[in-house]
């Protein structure tokens, strides 16, 4: 076993290996094999549902919710755009909250629900915003829309349940469903095509008002 | 990202325990700021103990008449508490004004306090930055240092703490509660928690290694009108360049902290003696032993505008 862990470590693995056997010198080759396992991969289990599917999955532990989305539940609907937390286009609603799925690690989400832009709505039956979107020509070249779909759908459920924001005038009453709170609520999402006005009118919509 | 092993704490004690048991733990609960660092690898845990199982996240009076906020309640639930919205409006103010709503949903009390500077050399890993690697030098106070500290700073390091809920917990005099691994829980007043650089930049808090922040109280309310300026670069999704957190009474006096110009939330006490004659006398004692560099020397007059600013909208 020690043998097989050694043949899949990477050339990265190998230079620190091969670091730390200068610096142990006349420790038995055992010794060294361990050194090196320790930076070795672990894996962790995980079990979600994910647009109201039960899914489990033995991960890396590194997998960031992201990555599993996208690489093992081959749901491509969430982008990987600076996968910082900078650009929103990641965005998924976890439990009812909007959150930048490269910013939490898979094994986080154990027992938590999970929907991506592909749980909100297909083609022949779209949610209402994603309709929105298209009526009002809400992007340009696509990259950050399921993102922005997912972030103004659960944007409007925030100001519903009485979240306030920077933009909010008095603490103490109800957030309005205004365009200048839909600008501030949206600045976690990017669009470099700058479809910005656009978005505002078809999340205006959606949440009611004429545009 | 370095591989790290991980479990799931079931208590805060526990969760102490077992990251002083492993060389190079760490807690995570929102993650919104350890994981891009990890990705960066300038936090590189062994073994992450997750924290988020625990029950936390609850925002409890205290017998004292003050709120008791759990290490895990999420920033935008602190943020709409109608407590907080109607008791400690600078609160809520300053956490609304702080990053997206997707990271207010992610990111915790005890995380936000955590949080590390932004300075663009301690995330480029090719400069020497005494923060990342102790005893390199500091690359920001030849370099870029427009968003930089000006106040408490050393020859080692020109940081500036990002949070802009700690400022406002400063002002409103917090307590922030820990349990260590032996189980031991202890209080810190918020003005001891954060340090300044000195000649050890890299250790940011006088937390000791496996210690877990369980909560933090904010006492009694004091009144008052509660505003959070922040300045900054563009209308949301921004650091401070200078922010200031401002409780105010009819009478004139009151307090104020500082975001923006510091390695922590900044304040002076004998500072606020001098509200009653107004902002360029509260600038000078907040300032007093400023050492800006040509680059960030701006924040000197911003501070006095902003609160000048400040002032005249609590007067209103």
């Amino acid at each position: 076993m020690e043998a097989d862990s050694n043949l899949q470590l990477s050339r990265r693995e190998l230079l620190l290996g091969g670091a730390a056997s200068v610096a142990a010198t006349g420790l038995p080759t055992g010794a060294h094999a361990q050194a090196a396992a320790s930076a070795a991969p672990s894996t962790a289990k995980v079990s979600f549902r994910v647009n109201g599917e039960d899914r489990s999955l033995a991960l890396d532990t590194r997998t960031t919710l992201l990555d599993a989305l996208r690489e093992h539940l081959h749901l491509t609907g969430p982008k990987k755009g600076c996968d910082h937390g900078q650009c929103g286009a990641c965005t998924v609603i976890v439990d009812g909250r909007r959150i930048n799925s490269c910013l939490s690690l898979a094994v986080m989400n154990e027992g938590r629900s999970v929907t991506t832009i592909e749980g909100l709505g297909k083609p022949g039956a779209l949610h209402p915003m994603q309709a929105a979107f298209v009526k009002h020509d809400g992007y340009q070249c696509g990259y950050c829309t399921p993102g922005q779909i997912c972030s103004a759908v659960a944007m409007l459920g925030e100001i519903q349940a009485g979240i306030p924001s920077h933009a909010s005038g008095d603490l103490t009453v109800a957030p309005q469903a205004t365009v200048v709170e839909f600008r501030e609520r949206m600045s976690g999402n990017i669009c470099r095509c700058g479809a910005y006005s656009n978005i505002v009118d078809a999340v205006s919509e959606v949440a009611g008002r004429k545009a | 990202m370095k591989p790290f092993t991980y479990e799931r704490a079931r208590s805060p004690a526990e969760a102490a325990a077992a990251a002083s048991r492993t060389q190079g733990a760490k807690f995570i609960a929102g993650g919104t700021n350890l994981l891009d660092l990890m990705k960066l690898e300038i936090e590189q845990p062994t073994h992450l103990v997750d924290v988020n199982g625990l029950a936390l996240d609850k925002i409890e009076p205290t017998p004292e008449g003050g709120l008791r906020v759990g290490a895990l309640v999420r920033n935008t639930d602190l943020a709409s508490d109608m407590r907080v919205r109607r008791d400690y409006g600078v609160l809520s103010r300053a956490l609304l004004a702080g990053a997206s709503g997707q990271l207010r949903n992610a990111a915790t009390t005890a995380g936000n306090l955590l949080q590390r500077t932004r300075c663009p050399y301690f995330y480029d890993t090719n400069q020497p930055c005494n923060k990342r690697q102790p005893g390199s030098g500091c690359s920001a106070m030849a370099g870029f240092s427009r968003q930089h500290a000006v106040v408490g700073t050393s020859d080692a390091c020109i940081a500036t703490h990002p949070s802009d809920m700690a400022v406002a917990m400063r002002a409103l005099d917090a307590t922030v509660e820990t349990v260590a691994p032996s189980g031991t829980a202890r209080r810190i007043p918020i003005a001891d928690f954060h340090r300044l650089p000195g000649n050890t930049p890299h250790i940011e808090t006088t937390l000791q290694p496996g210690e877990l922040i369980t909560a933090v109280t904010l006492p009694r309310p004091v009144g008052g009108t509660h505003i959070y300026h922040k300045v900054r670069d563009r209308a949301s999704y921004a650091f401070a360049l200078v922010s200031v957190a401002a409780i105010v009474q009819r009478d004139g006096s009151g307090r104020v902290a500082l975001g923006g110009v510091a390695h922590k939330p900044w304040r002076v006490e004998a500072a606020e003696a001098q509200l009653r004659r107004g902002a360029p006398a509260v600038a000078a004692q907040l300032l007093d032993g400023a050492k800006p560099t040509p680059q960030n020397e701006f924040k000197l007059p911003l501070v006095e505008r902003t609160l000048g600013a400040v002032l005249t909208q609590a007067k209103a």
